[in-house]
C-alpha cells in the first residue's frame, strides 16, 4: 500500500457512487487519448440530440483519459483509468480556466478472482467510481458500454458487508484525532420514515473490537457479528431499542463512509487501497 | 462524421415478421426489400382478418387512383368510406409500400378539398419502406403548386419524419436544387432547412448556396433552423462558411413528427410482438431504494453495429500492413440477406455489442460457425448482469416490467433453440433466482429455461435445481406439476442430444478417451431420471393419480426407456413402483397404452444391451446392473399377470407389488378377481370389451364377458389394435409367449 498521497488526494472527500463493470472487451491502455477524442464527440452528439459533430475539434466538454497506475493492488490487477469532463467557459474559449465536472475511475484493487479467468482481449476493471451530474455518468457509461462491450451495474453494499466495513474501519490506525463512528439505522416498517443515528467515540469502538479480534490481520465473520452485537447491546440498554431488528444504512468512519446505496467517501489516503479492495471483491461478486 | 438519422430514427424499416428464424425464408432480415421484390412479397401475413382488410385497402386504393373531381365528403359517402379504410388500416399496420404513390398523388394534387388531404396525409405511416419514386413524384406536385400551402407544410413535416423509410434517397438527392429554392417561402423554410439538413453531403455544399443561406439570414435574422443548416455547411466546407456560429444550441429544428411518429412506433411495437425474436426491449430498474429508473439500467438489446473501436488510424496502420489481404471487413449494419452471409462469412465481424445477436438470426447463424471463447464471454456478461437486473422477483420495484422481462426470457430461450446450446449465464441465473421464485411470475418462460441447462458434471444440481424446483412443485397446481414435468423431459433429451452429437465428434477423433466424462455425465443423467422418479410419485398420491399427469410422467419415460438405442447412453432405469403401478391399474387406456409401448421399449433395449454385452469379449466398461433387469422382470411378471394370465395377485414378487393371500382376498368378497386386471376387465379396457361384445354378440344384451376367450380372445385382441392400441400391440407381440394361438390361458410372459 505504497500509494503516492499526493496523487490520489483527489480522490479523497468526495462522495463516489459505485457501480460494477464487466470486463471491457478490446480496451487498450496505448490508445487512451483516441477514446478520450471520440468520447467528447461522442458527448457533444448526445448534448446536441443527434446533430451532426466533427470529431476532434474543440468542444465545449473537454475530455481527458488517463491512467492511474498508483491504484493497484497485485500485479495482475490493471492500473486505474481516470476519466475526467471539464467544460470550457464559452465566454472566453482561449487559454482560460477549466472547471472540472465530472470524474470517474475504473479500478481494480486485487481482483484475480477475475482477471485470472478472462482471455486476454478482455480488461478487468470491475469497479467505477462517479463523481458528478447523473447525466454525464449515462453518457460515459453509455459510451463504455457501446465501445468496449460492457455492464455497468450499480453496486449496492448490503447490511452485512456495511457491518463488515464498520469493524474493519475501527480497528484501522488514524494519526489525527479522529471524527466519530456513525451508524445510520432505518427503521422498516413505518409511515414516516425514521433513521437512528449511533455514534460512538472512536477510541471506545476501537478498544471494544481489540477485545473482540483474536488475530489481528485477520477478521472473521463471527468477530464481525460479536462486534455488531455488542454495539447492539449497548444501544439496548440505554434506549430499549433493538437495533438488530433495523436495517444498517450507513457506515462512517474516519476512514471512510458507505451508504447502502452503494455511495462511498474515502478520507484516508493510507486507506484507500484496502477500501477499494474490498469494493473489488464486491463488484466482482455482482459479475460474477 | 454521424448524421442525424442515424441516432434519431431506427435504422431498419419494419416489416411483419412471424416466421420461425429457423425458416429459410427468415434469413432475410426485416425490412429489407431489394427493388426487384414484387408487391406481392410486401404485404401483411396473410390471415383471413387481414385478408379481408387487404381487399379494401385495394378498394380503396384503386378509388384514389382514379377519383377525378372535386368530391365533397360531406355528401359522397364513398369517399368517407374508403377515406375511413386507409386511416384505420394505416393506424393499425401501417401502408404497404405500394399505397404511398396513390394517396401521395392524390393529396397533393389539389384534386380533393384540404380536409380530405390533411387526412390521407396525416395517414401515410409505412409499414415497411417508402418507395422513393412515389416522394418524387409528390415533389414534382409541391414544385407545380397545385395545394395550398398548410399541405405543403404537412407534407414536408411528414417527409422528415418518415426519412429513414425511404428506400432509396439518390433521386432525391438529386432534387437538392428544388428543396433549396423552396427556402425562399417564409413559412416552408425551417422545415425545408430540416429536410435540407437530411440530405445534405459535402458535395451539395456550393458557394451560391451559401450566399443564399447568409443573404437569408440578413435578411430573417439569426434563425435557428439557418444556423443549423450554416454549421452543417461549415463542417463540410469550412473554406466556404467563414462566419462564426454560435457553438450551442438547444434546439436547431421545430418538432416535424406530427402524428406519424406514435404510430410508427406503435406498429413497431405490435410488429415485434410477432417476430419471433423481438427486438428493443426496455427493461426495468435495479436498485431497490431508487424510485426512478436509472441510465444503466433501461436496457436494450442493443442493434447490431459494427465495432468502432478500431480507430481510424488504426485502420490506416492495418491498411498498410497487410496489403497483400485485401479483406476489409463487412459492416454487419449491411448484413440482410443469408447469401451476403455466405458471401461474406470470411470478413465479418461481430457488432460492437453482442447482446445484438439475440435479434439477428444470421448473426447466430455466424456465431455458430465461430467458436471463440470471447464472443461467449461478451454474451456471458451482458446477458448474466441484464437478467439479474432485470428480474422481476429478485429486484424490488420491477413487478411492474413483468412483460418486459418476459420478452427477454423468451428471447433467451429462443436463441438457445436456435443455437441448440444452453447459455451458462441462463443455468447461473436460474440458480440464483429459483430459491426466490414463485413459481408463478413468468412461470412458462422460466420452466422453458430449464430445459437448456447445460449438461455438465455439476455436482450441486440437487441444492440448486432439484431442491427449489420440488418445494414449489409438491405445493403447486396440477397444471405446474405437468409443466415442470415437460421441461425435465425437454431437459434430458437437451442432455441426450448433446451427447449424441459430441459423442459423433469424438468418434471422428479417435484419440480422446472419455472415460470420465461419460461417467460423470451418466451420473447426472441418472440423477434427473431418478429425481423426476421420485417428484412423480409424490405428485400421482398427492393428486390422486390422475391421467393427465400420468400422461407426462409417462412422457417423461417414453425418452428414458430408449435412452441405450436411441441415444447410445449406457444407461436405463426403471419408473418406480409408486409410477408403474398407478399407470398399470389406471383406469384411463391411454395410460394402460403408453405404459405397454415403454415396457416394450424398455424391453428392446434390454435385449440389445444383454447381446452386446454377450458378443463383445472385451469387458463393457458400462453395463447395465443385474438390478435394472431384475426391476425389469418384476414389473413384466407382474403385468403379464395383470393383463394376460390373470395370476397378478399370486406371482407378482415386486416387493411393492400386487402380491396377496387368497385368504385376503376372499375376505374382499369381491368374485372373479383374478380376471379382474386381464385385458377384458381391467377397468381401463372393459369400454372396449363392452363395444366389441355389442358388436360380436349385437343381440345379447347381459354383457356376459367371459365369452371372450378362444377365437374370441384373439378377435378381441385384434379389434383393441384397430381401436389404435399400439403399445398394448408391440407389448403383447413382444413380451408374451404364446404357446398355443387356440388356448389363451397357457401363455407365459417373456423374461429378460
Amino acid at each position: 500500500e505504497n500509494v503516492d498521497p499526493q496523487r490520489t488526494a483527489f480522490l479523497l472527500r468526495k462522495q463516489w457512487t459505485l457501480y460494477s463493470v464487466s470486463p471491457l472487451y478490446g480496451f487498450s491502455n496505448a490508445q487512451l487519448r483516441d477514446y478520450a477524442r471520440l468520447l467528447s464527440a461522442f458527448i457533444a452528439a448526445e448534448k446536441q440530440k443527434g446533430l451532426a459533430v466533427e470529431v476532434g475539434v474543440e468542444l465545449d466538454i473537454k475530455v481527458a483519459v488517463s491512467s492511474l497506475p498508483d491504484l493497484k493492488g497485485s500485479d495482475q490487477d490493471q492500473a486505474a483509468i481516470l476519466v475526467q469532463l471539464s467544460s470550457r467557459s464559452p465566454a472566453s474559449p482561449k487559454n482560460s480556466e477549466e472547471k472540472l465536472v465530472w470524474l470517474g475511475w475504473f479500478c481494480c484493487v486485487a481482483g484475480d478472482d477475475l482477471s485470472q479467468n478472462v482471455p486476454e482481449d478482455f480488461t478487468c476493471l470491475p469497479l467505477f467510481l462517479a463523481n458528478g451530474a447523473e447525466s454525464y455518468t449515462s453518457i460515459v457509461g453509455s459510451w463504455f458500454q457501446k465501445t468496449f462491450d460492457c455492464c455497468f451495474r450499480r453496486l449496492a453494499i448490503s447490511p452485512l458487508n456495511l457491518s463488515w466495513m464498520a469493524a474493519m474501519w475501527t480497528g484501522c490506525k488514524v494519526e489525527k484525532t479522529a471524527s466519530a463512528m456513525e451508524l445510520v439505522f432505518s427503521v422498516p416498517c413505518l409511515p414516516q420514515p425514521l433513521d437512528i443515528s449511533y455514534a460512538i467515540h472512536p477510541e471506545d469502538a476501537k478498544a471494544l473490537w481489540d477485545t473482540v479480534q483474536k488475530t489481528p490481520g485477520e477478521i472473521t465473520q463471527e468477530e464481525v457479528d460479536v462486534f455488531m452485537d455488542c454495539l447492539y447491546s449497548h444501544f439496548h440498554r440505554h434506549f430499549k431499542i433493538h437495533l438488530s431488528a433495523t436495517k444498517l444504512v450507513k457506515v462512517s468512519t474516519a476512514i471512510a463512509s458507505a451508504h447502502c446505496d452503494g455511495i462511498v467517501k474515502f478520507l484516508q489516503s493510507q486507506y484507500l487501497t484496502g477500501v477499494l479492495m474490498l469494493l473489488t471483491e464486491l463488484a466482482i461478486s455482482q459479475i460474477q | 462524421m454521424q448524421r442525424r438519422r442515424s441516432s434519431k430514427t431506427p435504422k431498419q424499416p419494419l416489416q411483419a415478421h412471424s416466421k420461425n428464424q429457423t425458416d429459410l425464408s427468415a434469413w432475410r432480415k426485416e425490412g429489407t426489400i431489394e427493388p426487384e421484390k414484387s408487391v406481392q412479397d410486401n404485404q401483411p401475413p396473410k390471415d383471413q382478418k387481414n385478408d379481408s382488410n387487404q381487399y379494401t385497402l385495394e378498394q380503396a386504393l384503386s378509388y384514389f387512383e382514379k377519383v377525378q373531381d372535386r368530391v365533397s365528403l360531406k355528401k359522397d359517402s364513398v369517399l368517407q368510406k374508403h377515406l375511413t379504410t386507409v386511416e384505420s388500416i394505416a393506424l393499425q399496420r401501417g401502408l404497404p409500400p405500394e399505397a404511398f404513390d396513390v394517396l401521395l398523388n392524390v393529396a397533393l394534387s389539389g384534386k380533393l378539398a384540404d380536409t380530405v388531404n390533411t387526412r390521407l396525409l396525416k395517414s401515410l405511416v409505412p409499414a415497411s419502406v417508402i418507395p422513393e419514386n412515389s416522394v418524387v413524384s409528390s415533389v414534382s406536385w409541391l414544385c407545380v403548386s397545385k395545394c395550398s400551402g398548410n399541405i405543403q407544410l404537412l407534407f414536408l413535416r411528414w417527409l422528415i419524419t418518415v426519412f429513414d423509410f425511404i428506400d432509396h434517397k439518390e433521386q432525391l438527392h438529386a432534387l437538392y436544387g428544388f428543396f433549396f429554392s423552396f427556402l425562399q417561402d417564409e413559412k416552408m423554410c425551417p422545415y425545408v432547412c430540416h429536410l435540407l439538413y437530411l440530405l445534405t453531403r459535402k458535395e451539395s455544399v456550393k458557394p451560391f448556396r451559401v450566399r443564399r443561406l447568409l443573404d437569408l439570414q440578413a435578411k430573417m435574422g439569426m434563425q435557428s433552423h439557418l444556423q443549423a443548416l450554416l454549421s452543417l455547411y461549415k463542417l463540410f466546407c469550412p473554406e466556404l462558411v467563414t462566419i462564426t456560429l454560435p457553438g450551442k444550441m438547444k434546439t436547431y429544428f421545430k418538432n416535424s413528427e406530427g402524428p406519424w411518429k406514435a404510430a410508427i412506433n406503435a406498429i413497431r411495437r405490435r410488429n415485434q410482438e410477432n417476430s419471433p425474436v423481438s427486438q428493443p426491449l426496455v427493461l426495468g430498474t435495479a436498485q431497490p431504494q431508487s424510485r426512478k429508473r436509472k441510465w444503466n439500467t433501461q436496457l436494450i438489446i442493443p442493434a447490431s453495429s459494427t465495432n468502432k473501436n478500431n480507430l481510424e488510424e488504426d485502420r490506416e496502420k492495418k491498411r498498410c500492413v497487410d496489403l497483400y489481404s485485401t479483406n476489409e471487413s463487412f459492416p454487419v449494419e449491411q448484413l440482410q440477406t443469408f447469401s451476403q452471409l455466405l458471401q461474406n462469412i470470411h470478413r465479418l465481424e461481430f457488432p460492437s455489442q453482442m447482446g445484438s445477436v439475440l435479434t439477428n438470426p444470421l448473426l447466430l447463424h455466424y456465431m455458430n460457425c465461430i467458436k471463440d471463447e470471447s464472443i461467449y464471454l461478451r454474451l456471458y456478461y451482458w446477458m448474466g448482469q441484464t437478467l439479474q437486473e432485470e428480474c422481476t422477483w429478485c429486484v424490488a420495484d420491477n413487478i411492474r416490467y413483468e412483460e418486459e422481462f418476459k420478452d427477454f426470457l423468451e428471447t433467451a430461450y429462443k436463441t438457445q433453440c436456435f443455437l441448440q446450446e444452453g447459455f451458462s449465464s441462463c443455468e447461473e441465473f436460474l440458480y440464483k433466482s429459483l430459491p426466490l421464485w414463485d413459481g408463478f411470475c413468468c412461470r412458462s418462460q422460466i420452466l422453458r429455461l430449464v430445459s437448456w441447462i447445460p449438461l455438465s458434471s455439476f455436482s450441486e444440481m440437487k441444492s440448486y435445481l432439484y431442491d427449489p424446483l420440488a418445494q414449489l412443485f409438491f405445493t403447486s397446481s396440477l397444471y405446474f406439476k405437468c409443466s415442470v414435468l415437460e421441461s425435465l423431459k425437454e431437459l434430458l433429451q437437451n442432455w441426450l442430444n448433446w451427447h449424441v452429437i459430441h459423442l459423433d465428434s469424438e468418434s471422428d477423433s479417435q484419440v480422446h478417451s472419455s472415460n470420465t466424462t461419460l461417467s460423470g455425465l451418466v451420473n447426472v443423467v441418472a440423477e434427473l431420471i431418478h429425481f423426476v422418479g421420485w417428484i412423480s410419485t409424490v405428485a400421482l398420491r398427492l393428486e390422486n393419480n390422475p391421467t393427465f399427469l400420468l400422461y407426462f410422467i409417462l412422457d417423461f419415460y417414453e425418452t428414458v426407456c430408449d435412452m441405450y438405442l436411441r441415444y447410445d447412453l449406457p444407461l436405463l432405469i426403471m419408473p418406480p413402483a409408486g409410477v408403474f403401478y398407478p399407470a398399470l391399474l389406471s383406469m384411463d387406456s391411454v395410460s394402460l397404452n403408453q405404459l405397454c409401448y415403454i415396457m416394450y421399449r424398455y424391453r428392446t433395449n434390454l435385449v440389445a444391451a444383454k447381446e452386446n454385452e454377450q458378443s463383445k469379449k472385451k469387458i463393457l466398461q458400462f453395463k447395465f446392473s443385474s438390478q435394472t433387469y431384475q426391476e425389469y422382470n418384476q414389473y413384466i411378471i407382474a403385468m403379464v399377470g395383470c393383463l394376460w394370465t390373470s395370476s397378478a395377485f399370486q406371482k407378482d414378487i415386486h416387493p411393492q407389488g400386487l402380491r396377496m393371500d387368497d385368504e385376503l382376498l376372499k375376505k374382499t368378497t369381491a368374485q372373479e378377481f383374478k380376471t379382474s386386471f386381464n385385458i377384458v376387465y381391467h377397468p381401463a379396457m372393459m369400454g372396449y370389451a363392452v363395444l366389441f361384445l355389442q358388436q360380436a354378440w349385437p343381440d345379447d344384451t347381459t354383457f356376459n364377458f367371459s365369452l371372450i376367450k378362444g377365437k374370441k380372445w384373439n378377435w378381441y385382441l385384434e379389434y383393441l389394435y384397430a381401436q389404435g392400441l399400439k403399445g398394448l400391440k408391440v407389448f403383447i407381440e413382444s413380451s408374451i409367449n404364446r404357446v398355443s394361438q387356440a388356448s389363451h390361458s397357457k401363455a407365459g410372459n417373456v423374461q429378460v
